[in-house]
Parts: C-alpha cells; sequence; structure tokens
C-alpha cells in the first residue's frame, strides 16, 4: 500500500512537470510554427463537419466523399470554372451523331493513373462495364438513377473501345443532358488494376485515378491526406504540394481551429459569426454558386391544398426577404423558379409572387376560405445546406400565414421519419429542398415535379400531363437551345399551378485565410484544388 | 482471489447478453427507415427495397438477433452498411483514441480531485475548503461543450500556448503502429511528435477531466471527513504523527474505497461520454464513431460499438471490485 501511495505522488509530480514543461516550452514559439505552415509548408488543410464514407466515388452519394474523390480523379469531361458548362478532360474533344445516339469521344494520350498504368480506351471500357454490370443500386447509387438502370435498362447500350484513344458510346434513347452526367464524380475513370488488385477494399485501403492529387493516408473519422501529382497532365498543376481534409464536427470549434492557424479553409460557417468574419483581415469568405433551391411544398391531393387558388396565397403570404435576412444572413437569393438561376434554361420571364398579404387574403375568399382554414406546417428537425434553420424559419412563415388567416400547426419529426412520412404525402405543408447533381434542368423539373417523380421525389404529388410532356420531350433533345424553350414553358406551368413555395437558392459560405488565392467554390459542391495557391 | 475472479468473469455472461437484447430492441424501437438513412433522400423506391433485404430488415426480428449473436461469437462485429469496411477493423483506431484521452483525463481527474478532497476535509472550513469545495461544483455544473469552447478561445486563439483540434500537428502525422501515438511516437523515436501529442492532450484531456474531478473531490471530502473524526486518527495523532502522515497514509486507505467506487463509475461512463468533447476537439474517439453511426442507422456499427463500450464498462468495475481488496485487507474475496 505504501508502495503504491508512493507512486501515486510520483506520477502527481511527473504529470506537473509535463503539463508546465512543455507548455511553458511552447508559449509563443510553437503557435508561430503551427501559423506559418510549419513543415507542411505548402500543404492545404481543409476542415469540414464530417469524413467521408469511401473514396470509391461510383459507389458513395455523399459530398464529403466527393469532395476528396474530385481531386483524385478527372472525368472524361468537366464542368468550366464555375458554371456547369462542359469543356473537355480526359477526352479532348468528342463528336455527336445527328440523330442523338452515338457519342465518340478522343482521348488524351500520355496520361497515367497514379499507379503508373496507361490511362487509355481500355480503362474507360472498364469503368463503364463495372458500374452498368453492377446491379447492386445499394452500392452503384447513381449510375442507376442517372441512366436509368442497370445492364439492359440503362440508356447506355454499349461502350466500345474504337482504338487505344477513340470510346463510343452508343445510347438507346438521346440524352440530353448525356455529356452534364459524365462530368459528375460518380462517373469519373479509377485504374482497373487497383480495382482488381484491391476488389471489396477499393475505396478504403486505396483510391487511384489521374487526377492532380494522390491518396495517401485515411484516418478514419479524423484526416484524409492527398499529395501532389508530379505528372498531372494539366502542366504547372497542381500548385499545392498536398491537401489534407481534416474532420471537425462542431462548428464553432472549426473556426476557433482556422482561426489559430490549424486549418487553412472551410466550410459550414454559422451564418451568426459571418459578420465577425468579415472583420478580420486574416480570413476571407467565399460563397458557393447556388445550385439548390429550398422549398415550402404542398400536398395537392390534400384538401384544400387541391386549390391553386389557396396554392397561390400561400404564395403571396410568405416574406422571402425577410427570411433570408434573418437567417441566412444574406447569403441566399430569393427563388422564383424551382431552379436555381446559374442553370441553364433558367426563365427569369417569370414574374415572382411578390408578399402582399391582401392578395393573398383575396385568393383565399376567391378560393372560399374567407376566414382561413387550421393546417399542418412540416418543419425539418435538422439544418441541411439549402436551409440553415428550418424550425425557426417554419415559425416565420407560420407568422406570415396567420397574417392571411391560415393556422398553421407547425410539427417536426426526426430527420428519417419525417423524409419517409413527406414521401407517403402525410404533411398537408412541408419544407424540403434539393441539390442538384449535375447542373442539369431536368434533374430539377423531372426529378421533383413531374409525375414519374411522384414516390420518389414529387412529394407534393403534383401531376400536370402538359408539363410531364414538355419535360419528356426536353429529354430527347441535343440542341441545346430548344432544350432551354421547352424548360422556360415548363417554368411559367409551375408557376401558374404553385404546388410549391420556392424559397431561396441558399450561397453556402466558405471561410479561409486570406493568403489563399486562385480558390472559386463550384456549384456541384465539391472543389478542386487546381489553380489554388498560398501567395506569399 | 483467481476463483472469485473467474466466477464473475463467468456472471458476465449473462449480462452481457441482456445488455445486447436491450441495445438490439432500442436501435429497432428508434423511428426511422435505416435504409433511407444510408441511401439519402435521393433514394429510389427500389433502392431502398433492395438494401432492406440486403440487411436483413424484412426478416422477424429474433432471426436477426440472433445472426447478429452468433457472429459476434465468432469475433466478427460485422460490416458497416455505410462505408462497406470491417467493423473489427475500424473500431479500433477510434477506441485507443479514447482511451488514450479518457486515461489521460482520469488521470488528472483522480491526482487533481482526492488531493482537492483531501484538502479540504484536512482544513475543513477554511478558505482552502470553500475554494475548492466552490470550484467542485462549478465543475459539475460547467457544460463541457462551453468549457471547451472557452479553453479553445483562451488558450489556443488568444494566448496561442496550445493547438486547438485533433490528436496531431496535421502537417506532420504520426504513423500509426498501435494508435496510442503516445505509444507510436515513442516507437518511431520521434520525441518532437510526442511533444506535439502531448500538447494536443491537454485542453481536451482537461475539458473531459472536469466532471469527474469535480465528483471526485466532493466525494473525497466527505469520506474523509467521517474517518477523520475516527477514534484510530485521533491515537494516531496522540502518538505524536505529524498531520500530513495521518491523512494520506492512515485516513486515506480507509476514506478511499468509496471514493474508488466513483472513479470506476467514472471512468466508464468517459469512455462513452466523452462524446461532447469529441464534438468539440475533431477528436476522432468511440464517441463520435457511434454517433456517427446513429445518425446513419448504421446497426451493425451502434450494436457492436455499444457493446463494446458495455464491455469495457463491466470490466473496469471488476477491476474495481478486486481492488477493494488491496485497499482493505478486511475485505477478502472468496
Amino acid at each position: 500500500m505504501k508502495k503504491w501511495l508512493f507512486g501515486l505522488v510520483a506520477m502527481v509530480l511527473m504529470l506537473s512537470i509535463v503539463l508546465t514543461g512543455c507548455s511553458s516550452s511552447s508559449n509563443g514559439e510553437q503557435g508561430k510554427k503551427s501559423n506559418s505552415n510549419g513543415n507542411g509548408g505548402n500543404v492545404l488543410i481543409f476542415g469540414r463537419g464530417a469524413d467521408a464514407t469511401s473514396l470509391d466515388p461510383a459507389i458513395v452519394t455523399d459530398g464529403e466523399s466527393f469532395a476528396v474523390t474530385k481531386n483524385i480523379y478527372d472525368t472524361l469531361v468537366e464542368y468550366k470554372g464555375q458554371t456547369t458548362d462542359i469543356e473537355p478532360a480526359l477526352a479532348e474533344s468528342w463528336d455527336i451523331s445527328p440523330d442523338g445516339k452515338t457519342y465518340t469521344f478522343h482521348l488524351r494520350k500520355g496520361v497515367k493513373f497514379h499507379d503508373g498504368t496507361d490511362f487509355n480506351a481500355d480503362a474507360v471500357v472498364f469503368n463503364f462495364d463495372r458500374w452498368k454490370n453492377a446491379n447492386d443500386e445499394n452500392k452503384f447509387a447513381y449510375y442507376p438513377s442517372m441512366f436509368g438502370g442497370f445492364g439492359d435498362k440503362s440508356v447506355i447500350a454499349d461502350v466500345k473501345a474504337l482504338d487505344d484513344y477513340t470510346v463510343q458510346f452508343t445510347l438507346r434513347t438521346p440524352l440530353a443532358p448525356f455529356l452534364k452526367d459524365l462530368a459528375m464524380s460518380p462517373f469519373a475513370i479509377a485504374s482497373p488494376t487497383a480495382i482488381k488488385k484491391y476488389g471489396d477494399k477499393y475505396g478504403q485501403a486505396a483510391a487511384v485515378g489521374t487526377g492532380p492529387f494522390k491518396f495517401k493516408e485515411w484516418k478514419s473519422k479524423d484526416t484524409i491526406t492527398l499529395v501532389k501529382n508530379d505528372d498531372y497532365w494539366k502542366k504547372g498543376e497542381p500548385q499545392l504540394d498536398g491537401v489534407i481534409f481534416k474532420v471537425i464536427p462542431d462548428n464553432t470549434a472549426r473556426l476557433n481551429a482556422l482561426k489559430n492557424g490549424e486549418i487553412d479553409l472551410m466550410d459550414g460557417v454559422n451564418p451568426s459569426d459571418l459578420k465577425d468574419i468579415q472583420g478580420n483581415k486574416d480570413l476571407q469568405i467565399f460563397y458557393r454558386p447556388p445550385m439548390n433551391v429550398g422549398y415550402l411544398g404542398m400536398t395537392v391531393t390534400k384538401k384544400p391544398f387541391d386549390n391553386p387558388l389557396v396554392r397561390q396565397a400561400v404564395n403571396y403570404a410568405v416574406d422571402k426577404k425577410a427570411i433570408i435576412d434573418a437567417f441566412f444572413a444574406g447569403a441566399a437569393d430569393p427563388a422564383k423558379n424551382p431552379m436555381p438561376p446559374s442553370i441553364s434554361g433558367y426563365n427569369d420571364d417569370v414574374q415572382p409572387y411578390d408578399y402582399n398579404p391582401e392578395k393573398a387574403k383575396e385568393l383565399l375568399k376567391k378560393a372560399g376560405f374567407p376566414n382561413g382554414f387550421k393546417t399542418e406546417l412540416w418543419a425539418m428537425p435538422n439544418p441541411r445546406p439549402y436551409m440553415p434553420e428550418p424550425s425557426k424559419i417554419a415559425v416565420a412563415i407560420a407568422h406570415n400565414l396567420k397574417d392571411i388567416g391560415i393556422d398553421a400547426e407547425i410539427k417536426t419529426f426526426e430527420w428519417t421519419t419525417y423524409l419517409d412520412k413527406v414521401k407517403k404525402g402525410e404533411a398537408p405543408m412541408y419544407m424540403l429542398g434539393w441539390t442538384g447533381d449535375n447542373g442539369d434542368a431536368d434533374n430539377f423539373l423531372y426529378t421533383l415535379l413531374s409525375t414519374d417523380a411522384i414516390g420518389s421525389n414529387n412529394n407534393s404529388f403534383y401531376s400536370n400531363p402538359e408539363l410531364d410532356k414538355l419535360l419528356k420531350e426536353a429529354q430527347t433533345l441535343t440542341d441545346e437551345n430548344k432544350r432551354n424553350e421547352l424548360y422556360k414553358q415548363a417554368q411559367v406551368i409551375i408557376h401558374n399551378d404553385a404546388p410549391w413555395v420556392p424559397l431561396v437558392h441558399s450561397k453556402p459560405a466558405l471561410v479561409g485565410k486570406s493568403t489563399i488565392k486562385g480558390f472559386a467554390p463550384h456549384p456541384t459542391g465539391s472543389d478542386r484544388y487546381v489553380g489554388v495557391y498560398f501567395e506569399k | 482471489m483467481l476463483a472469485y475472479s473467474i466466477r464473475r468473469l463467468i456472471a458476465l455472461i449473462p449480462v452481457l447478453i441482456g445488455m445486447s437484447l436491450i441495445v438490439f430492441g432500442i436501435i429497432r424501437a428508434i423511428p426511422g427507415d435505416p435504409a433511407l438513412a444510408i441511401l439519402g433522400q435521393k433514394a429510389t423506391p427500389e433502392a431502398l427495397k433492395q438494401l432492406r433485404h440486403a440487411l436483413g430488415l424484412d426478416k422477424p426480428w429474433y432471426t436477426q438477433y440472433f445472426s447478429f449473436i452468433t457472429d459476434l461469437l465468432k469475433g466478427d462485429f460485422g460490416t458497416s452498411l455505410r462505408t462497406h469496411a470491417a467493423i473489427r477493423q475500424e473500431i479500433w483506431p477510434h477506441l485507443a483514441a479514447t482511451i488514450e484521452l479518457s486515461v489521460l483525463a482520469m488521470l488528472i481527474a483522480v491526482v487533481v480531485g482526492v488531493n482537492l478532497g483531501i484538502l479540504s476535509a484536512w482544513k475543513q472550513n477554511s478558505v482552502i475548503d470553500v475554494a475548492s469545495m466552490v470550484i467542485a461544483l462549478v465543475g459539475v455544473s460547467m457544460p463541457v461543450f462551453w468549457l471547451g469552447l472557452m479553453a479553445q478561445w483562451i488558450f489556443s486563439i488568444k494566448l496561442g500556448w496550445l493547438p486547438s483540434i485533433g490528436r496531431e500537428n496535421i502537417r506532420d502525422p504520426v504513423t500509426a503502429i498501435t494508435n496510442f501515438y503516445i505509444i507510436d511516437t515513442l516507437l518511431a523515436g520521434r520525441i518532437d511528435q510526442f511533444w506535439e501529442i502531448i500538447r494536443h492532450l491537454i485542453l481536451p484531456s482537461l475539458a473531459l477531466a472536469t466532471i469527474p474531478m469535480a465528483i471526485i473531490a466532493r466525494m473525497t471530502r466527505s469520506s474523509m471527513l467521517e474517518v477523520l473524526r475516527s477514534d484510530y486518527i485521533r491515537t494516531a495523532r496522540a502518538k505524536g504523527q505529524k498531520m500530513f502522515w495521518v491523512v494520506y497514509k492512515h485516513a486515506l486507505k480507509n476514506a478511499f474505497i468509496p471514493v474508488l467506487t466513483v472513479i470506476g463509475l467514472q471512468t466508464g461512463l468517459l469512455l462513452g461520454g466523452a462524446i461532447l468533447t469529441e464534438t468539440i476537439f475533431g477528436w476522432p474517439g468511440i464517441g463520435s464513431y457511434i454517433y456517427d453511426a446513429i445518425q446513419y442507422r448504421d446497426y451493425p456499427v451502434i450494436q457492436s460499438g455499444i457493446l463494446l463500450v458495455a464491455f469495457i464498462f463491466v470490466i473496469i468495475n471488476l477491476i474495481i471490485d478486486l481492488l477493494y481488496a488491496a485497499f482493505d485487507p478486511r475485505i477478502k474475496y472468496k
């Protein structure tokens, strides 16, 4: 016993020496070290709220995974700058047959995967065959959702190598957004050798592409380390020696780490912190161009929302500007269409329903509800990219509705329960949103409001045959101008039928050190650190 | 003693079975479809159906439970639904991160807490007593969340003494061998990295230590007060023993038994309850691992994770029970 006690006392002494020793020696000197990037020099550390699930982009659906894979892999074509227009990447050029069913890609020569194997037509064919023949929708989720299914159900009938550097895709029917689909992260080209070598472990133990950075290490729920690919095909890129993704779940703690110089760039900023950041000369704010919509949906199969006049009245009742000022700290644009302006085919001529409670009351009276009615307003339980504080926004909307006589009781459920019930059409009015996948109008209008989408993403159960016809036709055209014309008409129909109140297109903020140059966040939410550097 | 230990270990089996049933039951009682949670808002109905089948969610609960238990007995923790990786491999680095943090936190809590308690009992009603009990009271009632953020703000941002997040200097990462970074850096012979690891441990372990420290201090004080009033202490004093030795040698031995119980319970709680601290300090521990899994309804991870933590909890308490005998010879296990 005596020995035990002696040990304890000794431990106290040792511990206190250790504690005082290291805190005094580190005083100042260490703090500076971390600010000056220490020995990691030219490496960018990105702080974020959650970890990736896998680094095989073909099998994931979450943004945190794509944020990493976007830097490891290339796609055949890629999005240009901050738009969703298409430019060459692994394919230098392509030809489209007049019927829109055959795409011939001419591939870039001399490109190598990070494992040293050659990128060529066979690699492209291998990747597409892997997805197409997977027949496992749990694992390969994006392929069937963008191309209509696996195997014989897929729009892609055949992918074949004409020679080492030419690949031909044959489609069953013309697919207008085909090129935009190919630019999506899930359709990045991975090394066939690595996929065969690692089997089920691919994406965890290894991730091999042709991209600007190579995968080095993954510490689960902690860091993912990428290092510069010296042989990257874009000359002079990347300028950074590496990128590290660090998980820090709490928004405030993440900002603390940024201010302390432990990370260089972060997403998930509390809107309330933006003001403080604006006054900090060591930091800068980047706004991601919106590719989303946050909306208030009305289930048109439920009374009284089966009446378009009631739905229009609700549209006139909501004060979007007040909501944006109060809850988005200005980091959002008011929405008037179900898709954001960054997407081609956006109809800017649609006249928004202004905030006009008098007009709303009039419409309600016309619809046969001079004294309003009682209903439920469902609010999401947790923040989403397109809506930072759903419960507070719900209170604001309920208040707006009260002004015109609609008594809406706010209800909320745990997130998966919420989605489940909303999908089943149990909510009279509900808040939800959508973030675009490929930057195409089809991915908003058809996916969210066509009759085919009832049961998956058309939670308002809205159905208009005229709209369906336009949307289906637009899917088959390859002429961009003609397509855009159809989408513009579609937006007018939706505007008049008013199944939603389109609320906002949020522009999520990122914060970084003021020395970061050349960073332009992309609307898709996954960024490439090409052209990015630290100012000396 | 040995026979007793073995008997206690055997008695753990029904406890663990009961625990596994509770864990299994509670998870399934949480509303929300795991298939939907995994595939997200954009899932198609066919994909949901396929996944439910693949997860065995369309089978009756007892079939699911039985296959879970048989796999577990084979040492197979299952596969994460979300990352498709084996849980047995995935879970260890997280557990190690939490153990490293909790051991240091508990060390601080015990050393500081016990001494604070002794001091205030010894100098009852003095300034020291009042001061340390106020500290203890504040410690118990302080929200860890707030404490952590404040500590970051003061010691990292304002003073620049310590790093605010993570286990290591991200720009100079540790090569994981055992996943206890203190050990790994020493094995690699990297003294500079070793100091970095210690520096990263200070803020989170202090934040984590606050509550148990306060509880231990209060427990030690009350237990010590009682012992100090007993006859044998008066005898020891009458013999002319120095008060310091009376307190640390004679009194502490007897006063420590109830404190030991509290220490055992608190250690167990730390393991699972470090989640808030882990969230704030970006610490990749078992708490955040399980919490993430709950958000995604990753059943196998939740089940295995909670059971593992529960198992450790039970083992710690067994060790504490055995320690009683070491402290108090009157306690004999047969």
